[in-house]
């Protein structure tokens, strides 16, 4: 199970990073999106992996055996600046489409999509 | 109580200027000169009790830890630069009074010269070296913004430039070695430094210090090579100049050698280095004086050839020495503040102040012209000036002293030879001021550049030269009756005794004396052979000047700066991410290999076997991952498979037991998709590419290798994992916070401070998004938004989103009342309040929805800000930490027992600022959408969310101040 959520994680992040390297905006836009689907899963995996036992009281789980919170605590913030930054991301786009005519993150020197 | 008026006066002063200015235009000045008066009269009042050897302290703490007070001593120094600054300041006010035009801003040129003061006096009666630093910078500045009082001509630009760069410069070179000096003497208190000398003489810091200190004063006082500053800051109106850059300033470089001359003066460096710094600048300033032909020119150089004199003095080392150094330091601010006050004159009656148009100027000015020559004959060194006195004490030290006496070639030839060069060369510019202007043939009166009648200025204007004229005259005539007293003070307060001295005007005919006769006489001659001289001077020395250099330096430094940039900050993002990603691969390997860690294939860890859910997960996110790779340019197909990576993470975060994130999550993915679709109208669709081979396989070569590497690394996490932190939350979240929620615990109480933080990241991204999104112009390639068949806004979904915003705005209350305890709160409430605000903008129009819910994004983004930060304040108010949270326990009638915490506010702050965001990101794209489609397409095919469309098309640049009226049409338009 350890190595299925490993190998999601690096899937996401190995995709992640080669849209973040295309030249497309849009692209780029994706692969920052798969980022941080990658890294808030990692962060939530740095308090271990613990299924059924949600870090509420109440529900008949003992405190020691409850999953970490800090970490998902961290990643919820983590969502919606994620969100955030998307959102700016994309918008620059449009701004350089707007400014530049062209969506390329290098729209001066005209780099390739491939 | 002398102290707190000398420092808080000026300031006040400065505070009054500008306001006083629309009271009156010459409100300023009488400002200033009054400010200038109560100085003087409160220095002088503590006068005998600071002459019978007392030291006044003033201290508040400031910055303990940084060992930083506010601390003020008033000595027998600080008293003499007291009386200097104020008397000048004084004088200098009622000068600028008459001198400044009439239309000029003396508001700010008097609040600037005041404030100057106040850093003057606070340098001088600093008792902390870290608050004498900051004065000190805070001068150069002063200087800098007087320099550059009229913006609008290049020279005072490029000056004001030159001398911030080289005074702060060296103010910071003061700070390094004041930090150095401090952390020898274990205080950066004044009065501790001057009693541990020996102390800090024994270091082997001691080099450092001093050449740190020296640079900064240097600096500060225009000593060569720095000396070139001084001529540039002339750009400054004259009443600055003869301040600033001749009576008070510059000498702040000399003062910090008197101030440490206890410290110092007997080190073994002291001498060769400050004394061989004051001679040569005292000589080339003299010789480069004769050759100026701007008469401000002039005066600098030869300030730079007296700075260096009184640098010499305090650079012997002996106390005498510091007598003559005083003396003279005070004499030069007297006759030169008067020369440059003349200088002044000369050109507000001429118009000019160039030397070679300049001619037989007496007659139209005998009364400026008889002051000047009594002030440039005291520069000169004429007998029964105050000049002449401490120019012969001068010529005394560099034959007598008794530190010259280790060094048998100085004292026989070089120094008194030097000494009488330099000599000789200020009487030849002296000469050349009066001879020049007064004199040398007829006033050419026809010159188109001059004015044709000068006259005698103002008496008040003039009154300022006569001041300072009687008193060359005075000190020269009976000196121990008038400075005699002021030396001893002073003196007294460098070296806490008084050696013993004697002012007279004759000592017999010594070889002082005779070298003031052969300077006169020398200096007489080298004027009558002076324009052979010039020709020298012009043929073998006309690149001789420091400040090209500089200049040059300084374009070096920014072309240098320029050509680095490509290579630092290379214009192809594509390759800086490529370097940037890689770099990080390298180092995360680097480290690997460092640590090795122990890592096993098989051991899972106990309790989770694979089920057949997250299998099935699994294969979804990589068939939906891999397919988003290779389908990113088919836009659509790309958000869709956004959603359900999302959705599978989503289904990851319920999986591991994180419930608030699931929540989460899940509305994120609704209103991201939402985002993307907005964007998608405005991207122009993407045709086939180019392949390029190379840089493909070099991305996914990486690719490959962060992926496996990650997987590494949280394999390996996995399985060493240990119990962190997360358990002392848990144990605490409902004593101590009182919720069940520990997740919401941390984000509103335990750790509210990186919420309030986070949640004003989001703020700066919404408005960022929101500027940027303000003018965009985007044309999309074809008609969206439907045609004129398709209704904007159809009938079913405007009819469903009605109810369904009072149904969210329920949940969102819920979401929030409930997520101290079970998974809930702010940020997912928000999202729920965004999108179904959104929600009704798409299905009902923008219109419809304003004209009901008079919202506006950001002040729900700003009243979000302020109510959580005002939950944290409120801590504040009743003397507890910032952000600490409060539990409210009370009976309502017919609620019954309410439990109620402030984190509650923090909570809706939060949530505020989520929709708002939402809002205003989700909102400014939609409008956008219009802009373009109605640019391009006209009335019919604007159908994206603008529910005013039948009224307000016709003018598709309406501004927003219309859309008042726009409303009003859409009203009746609308039913």
């Amino acid at each position: 199970m350890a190595w299925l959520f490993a190998g999601s994680i690096g899937l996401l992040m190995g995709c992640g990073t080669y849209l973040v390297l295309r030249a497309r905006g849009f692209s780029v836009a994706l692969g920052l999106m798969l980022l941080t689907y990658a890294t808030n899963l990692f962060v939530l995996a740095a308090g271990g992996l613990k299924v059924g036992r949600a870090p509420v009281a109440g529900h008949g789980n003992p405190v020691e055996r409850m999953a970490d919170p800090l970490p998902q605590a961290l990643v919820l913030t983590a969502v919606v600046i994620g969100f955030a930054m998307t959102a700016l991301v994309l918008v620059l786009i449009l701004r350089a489409l707007s400014d530049l005519g062209s969506e390329r993150v290098d729209a001066q020197r005209g780099g390739e999509e491939q | 109580m002398s102290l707190v008026v000398i420092i808080t006066a000026p300031l006040i002063a400065a505070a009054l200027a500008v306001p006083a200015q629309r009271v009156a235009a010459r409100a300023p000045s009488v400002l200033a000169a009054g400010t200038g008066g109560v100085i003087l009269a409160a220095a002088l009042l503590s006068l005998p009790s600071i002459a019978a050897g007392e030291v006044r302290h003033l201290a508040v703490p400031w910055l303990p830890m940084l060992g930083l007070d506010l601390a003020l001593r008033l000595d027998g120094l600080a008293l003499v630069f007291v009386l200097l600054v104020a008397g000048i300041g004084l004088l200098i006010s009622l000068y600028a009074r008459y001198y400044l035009p009439a239309d000029a801003a003396r508001g700010r040129f008097f609040a600037l010269m005041l404030a100057f003061q106040t850093a003057m006096l606070g340098l001088v009666t600093a008792d902390n070296l870290l608050l004498l630093l900051i004065f000190w910078e805070l001068t150069s500045l002063l200087s800098f913004l007087l320099i550059g009082y009229d913006p609008t001509t290049a020279t005072a630009r490029r000056g004001a430039r030159t001398a911030l760069l080289v005074t702060a410069g060296g103010g910071l070179a003061l700070l390094a070695g004041f930090l150095l000096l401090g952390s020898v003497v274990g205080s950066f208190s004044l009065g501790e430094v001057l009693a541990a000398g020996e102390q800090v003489r024994a270091d082997p810091l001691l080099l450092p210090i001093l050449l740190l200190i020296l640079l900064g004063a240097a600096t500060k006082s225009a000593q060569v090579p720095f000396h070139f500053w001084l001529p540039g800051a002339m750009a400054a109106p004259t009443p600055v100049s003869a301040y600033l850059h001749s009576a008070t300033m510059v000498k702040a470089g000399v003062f910090l050698l008197a101030r440490f001359f206890p410290v110092f003066a007997d080190s073994a460096p002291w001498f060769p280095l400050v004394g061989s710094l004051g001679l040569t600048t005292f000589m080339l300033g003299a010789y480069l004086a004769l050759f100026q032909h701007d008469l401000k020119g002039l005066l600098a150089y030869s300030t730079i050839s007296h700075l260096g004199l009184i640098t010499f003095l305090f650079g012997l080392g002996t106390p005498l020495g510091a007598v003559a150094g005083l003396f003279h330091l005070l004499n030069h601010a007297v006759f030169k503040a008067s020369l440059f006050m003349a200088a002044g004159i000369i050109e507000h009656e001429t118009g000019s102040r160039d030397l070679r148009r300049l001619r037989g100027l007496y007659p139209y000015l005998p009364v400026t012209g008889g002051l000047a020559m009594i002030a440039a004959a005291a520069m000169a060194g004429v007998p029964l000036l105050n000049g002449f006195l401490s120019k012969e004490m001068f010529f005394s030290e560099t034959v007598h002293s008794l530190r010259i006496a280790d060094w048998p070639l100085l004292l026989d030839v070089l120094l008194p030879l030097a000494a009488i060069l330099g000599g000789v060369f200020s009487v030849a510019y002296s000469l050349r001021f009066i001879h020049d202007v007064f004199f040398n043939g007829p006033y050419p009166a026809a010159d188109p550049g001059l004015c044709a009648a000068p006259h005698e200025p103002a008496a008040w204007m003039r009154l300022p030269v006569e001041v300072l004229a009687a008193l060359c005259l005075v000190i020269g005539m009976l000196p121990q009756q008038t400075i005699g007293p002021m030396l001893r003070i002073g003196v007294g307060g460098i070296l806490g005794t008084v050696p013993d001295f004697q002012l007279a005007l004759w000592h017999g005919l010594s070889s002082p004396v005779l070298m003031s006769l052969a300077a006169l006489g020398g200096g007489v001659l080298l004027y009558a052979l002076r324009s052979r001289l010039f020709a020298t001077h012009q043929r073998h020395f006309p690149a001789l000047q420091a400040e090209p250099a500089f200049q040059q330096v300084t374009a070096g430094l920014l072309a240098f700066g320029r050509r680095l940039q490509p290579w630092l900050q290379p214009v192809s993002l594509q390759r800086s991410a490529f370097a940037l990603i890689l770099t990080a691969v390298v180092l995360a390997g680097l480290g690997w290999v460092a640590a090795r860690p122990a890592l096993s294939v098989t051991a899972g860890r106990a309790g989770m076997p694979l089920d057949i859910g997250s299998i099935a997960a699994a294969v979804i996110l990589v068939a939906a991952t891999l397919e988003l790779v290779r389908r990113r340019g088919q836009r659509l197909t790309a958000v869709i498979l956004t959603g359900v990576i999302g959705l599978v993470v989503t289904l990851a975060f319920v999986h591991f037991s994180a419930p608030d994130l699931a929540l989460t999550q899940l509305a994120v993915e609704l209103v991201t998709t939402l985002l993307l679709l907005l964007v998608l109208t405005g991207l122009p669709r993407t045709g086939a590419r180019p392949v390029i081979g190379g840089r493909r396989t070099r991305d996914l070569l990486l690719a490959v290798l962060v992926g496996l590497g990650t997987t590494v690394l949280v394999g390996a996490m996995l399985q060493h994992h240990s119990s962190g932190s997360g358990n002392w939350y848990l144990r605490l979240a409902q004593p101590a916070a009182g919720a069940a929620n520990a997740v919401n615990a941390i984000l509103v109480d335990f750790r509210a401070l990186d919420t309030l933080g986070e949640v004003t990241v989001l703020s700066i991204a919404a408005v960022t998004v929101g500027v940027l999104l303000e003018g965009l112009r985007l044309h999309p390639p074809g008609p969206i938004g439907g045609s004129a068949m398709t209704p904007a806004h159809p009938l079913m979904l405007a009819m469903v989103a009605r109810p369904v915003l009072p149904a969210a705005l329920m949940l969102a209350a819920f979401l929030l009342l409930r997520g101290h305890h079970a998974p809930g709160g702010g940020f997912v409430a928000g999202l729920v309040v965004g999108t179904a605000l959104i929600l009704q903008q798409l299905a009902n129009g923008r219109g419809w929805t304003e004209r009901r819910l008079q919202l506006t994004a950001r002040p729900l983004i700003g009243g979000g800000l302020l109510l959580a930060l005002g939950t944290g304040l409120a801590a504040l108010l009743v003397g507890r930490p910032f952000l600490t949270s409060a539990l409210w326990h009370g009976r309502l009638p017919l609620l019954g027992e309410l439990k109620l915490t402030s984190t509650l506010l923090f909570d809706l702050g939060v949530m505020l600022i989520v929709s708002g965001m939402l809002l205003l990101v989700l909102d400014g794209l939609g409008r956008v959408g219009v802009s373009g489609v109605s640019r391009d397409g006209g009335a019919v095919s604007k159908g994206v969310s603008e529910g005013a469309s039948g009224a307000g098309s016709g003018d598709g640049a309406r501004g927003g101040a219309e859309a008042g009226i726009d409303r009003e049409r859409a009203q009746r338009g609308d039913h």
